[in-house]
């Protein structure tokens, strides 16, 4: 009995081996041991010292700089994602339909995606928009004065913005996929009724494609909250100036790898975990709403 | 009259053919003028980077590249050297680790298969900030900070959960006749896997390689937070060291070797873009 119990399960769990190491020494351990360490202070010289919830209370109610980081990170996925989201299916329903020559495009398109997440691509951003960088020059063409959009507080994170809207690359493939599976025959159908192009894209491209877009929604969401390198390269590791670049993730880098600030680091690391679970599950919960998956209806 | 509705529908479509194609282009224009700027830059004598739009350099500075090499304390053959090993390292254990946990997952049986699945699926929410400290504790503590290791071992652990679910997604597309018949014949699951598995997936593994590629090729969290000494840098933390020299006035080096380290990358996009375009498309659907 026992013995066929484990000849029939020992391959499968031998092959996993690996992924089990790796899940509880690299996640659920590691998960673990900062939730415990979010409750203690440590500065990795002593040991952790207890100090119950002062942590999360210090961060909720008395430090400036956790509620700074929360609003430039929310602000930054509400600008981001939805300009990377509307850019990509825009650009992938024009790939879409009755261009032969897509490939050269989805290359051209595809290749900023690729590279944004390079170092070199953020020093390039941090010169692009410098007072007499490439966007002041253009902007001097139409004889508008340009501002020093990196060290001005109020256009810093528009810049990242924008550093994010052109790596549209990603979720433009996925759409184009989703697009490839949406039947002709329903846009003939409604050509032939008369109805209108906006018409037919409210009802027949958004409906069938909400699944996809569910997926790009969540996938771009969850990768938006952890944006860090060009946040990092771009402030000068500081989240400067005056705090409009101070990303959750570099906040949380700086208490932890600057001041040493172990406990309190894990304490927000636990916050963000949370942030990105409740997206998470928001987003699930309420797809039955709003996306219907094609053999649903069958 | 039907064939004159016919010519104007034709003209008409022709006619919004080529409107598209102009935006495409205006776009393409847009989205590739940052990357040859930085090229056209990283040519120019240092007073002609800023300040005009025009991308042709007066004369071309190819000093601005050797003298970048050797520009900081070390020179780039060796950070090109560590980014090698750690890329080529992290690539084998990722493709190894991943296609192990993918076949275990979409091809045997085993009692909690579809529990581990879910934990695997919740993982790639978790950010790696929330894991870092212990995990930098852990790997302090083992004498392993200022080495490749707490950047390589991972990878040989399948700490990259999208690369099985990319691989999950493929390998649950061959026939299940290719098991059972090598069954029958008295294959064990391992000699299924090695010979009839992964000879069938060459395009999902080549797909999860380029990506491991490019991506290790080009993290920086993990490299900023485990190596410390200069002669342990990988590319991308020499590149920030430009930064911080900034106010010498070596941007044309700067851009110089900002451009030699996409170069890898392009290139891979190049050769392979087939793979990676296919790869984003199918493990985004299903």
């Amino acid at each position: 009995m026992i013995k066929r119990f484990i000849a029939r399960n020992a391959p499968g769990y031998i092959f996993l081996s690996p992924w089990l190491l790796g899940f509880f020494l690299l996640a659920l351990g590691p998960i673990l041991a900062s939730l415990y360490l979010s409750f203690t202070k440590y500065d990795m010289v002593s040991d952790p010292r207890w100090v119950g919830f002062a942590n999360y209370e210090y961060m909720f109610t008395r430090d400036r700089r956790f509620w700074k980081a929360l609003e430039v990170t929310f602000t930054y996925v509400a600008l981001a994602v939805p300009a990377r989201l509307i850019m990509a299916l825009s650009v992938a329903m024009l790939l879409d339909k009755g261009l032969r020559t897509i490939g050269l495009y989805r290359a051209i398109f595809y290749l900023p995606s690729l590279l944004g997440a390079s170092i070199a691509i953020a020093i390039l951003w941090r010169q692009l928009f410098e007072q007499n960088g490439v966007v002041n020059q253009v902007l001097a063409v139409f004889g508008i004065e340009g501002l020093a959009w990196i060290t001005n507080p109020d256009t810093s994170l528009y810049t990242l913005v924008i550093l994010a809207m052109w790596q549209f690359g990603s979720p433009m493939l996925i759409f184009l996929a989703g697009l490839r599976g949406i039947p002709r025959d329903l846009y003939e159908a409604a050509e032939i009724d008369g109805t209108p192009k906006w018409r037919q894209f409210t009802r027949i491209t958004l409906p069938l494609l909400a699944p996809v877009i569910f997926f790009n929604l969540v996938l771009q969401t969850i990768e938006s909250f952890k944006t860090f390198s060009s946040a990092f390269i771009i402030s000068n590791g500081t989240g400067a100036p005056a705090d409009s670049l101070l990303f959750f993730t570099v906040y949380l880098f700086n208490e932890a790898f600057k001041f040493f600030r172990m406990g309190y680091a894990s304490a927000l690391a636990w916050v963000l975990l949370l942030i990105i679970g409740a997206f998470t599950a928001i987003a699930f919960l309420t797809s039955k709403y709003w996306v219907h998956y094609e053999n649903e209806r069958d | 009259m039907l064939t004159s509705c016919a010519l104007q529908r034709d003209r008409r479509e022709r006619n919004g053919r080529i409107l598209k194609h102009v935006f495409l282009i205006g776009v393409s224009v847009v989205m590739l003028y940052p990357l040859f700027w930085l090229l056209a830059s990283s040519f120019k004598p240092e007073n002609e980077i800023f300040g005009s739009l025009t991308l042709w350099p007066s004369s071309f500075q190819v000093e601005n590249y050797t003298k970048g090499w050797t520009a900081l304390p070390m020179s780039f053959t060796t950070f090109y050297i560590n980014s090698a090993i750690v890329t080529v390292l992290s690539v084998i254990g990722n493709l190894i680790s991943c296609s192990f946990a993918a076949y275990a997952f979409s091809r045997l049986q085993f009692t909690g298969r579809s529990f581990f699945f879910a934990l695997m699926m919740m993982t790639l929410m978790i950010p790696y900030h929330v894991v870092l400290i212990p995990q930098y504790v852990q790997f302090l503590k083992l004498g392993w900070v200022d080495t490749y290791l707490p950047l390589v071992v991972p990878r040989f652990l399948a700490s990259e959960a999208f690369f099985i679910f990319l691989m999950v997604q493929f390998f649950r597309q061959l026939p299940r006749e290719l098991d059972e018949a090598a069954m029958i014949d008295g294959c064990s699951p391992f000699k299924i896997y090695w010979a009839i598995i992964l000879p069938l997936s060459l395009p999902a593994m080549g797909t999860a390689a380029i990506f491991s590629l490019i991506w290790t090729w080009e993290d920086f969290l993990a490299p900023l937070i485990y190596l410390n000494d200069i002669k342990n840098y990988t590319v991308p933390l020499a590149l920030r060291l430009f930064l911080d020299q900034e106010g010498q006035s070596a941007y044309g080096q700067m851009f110089a070797m900002s451009v030699l380290s996409l170069v890898p990358v392009v290139i891979f996009f190049v050769l392979f873009q087939k793979l990676i375009v296919r790869g984003i498309a199918t493990s985004g659907m299903k």
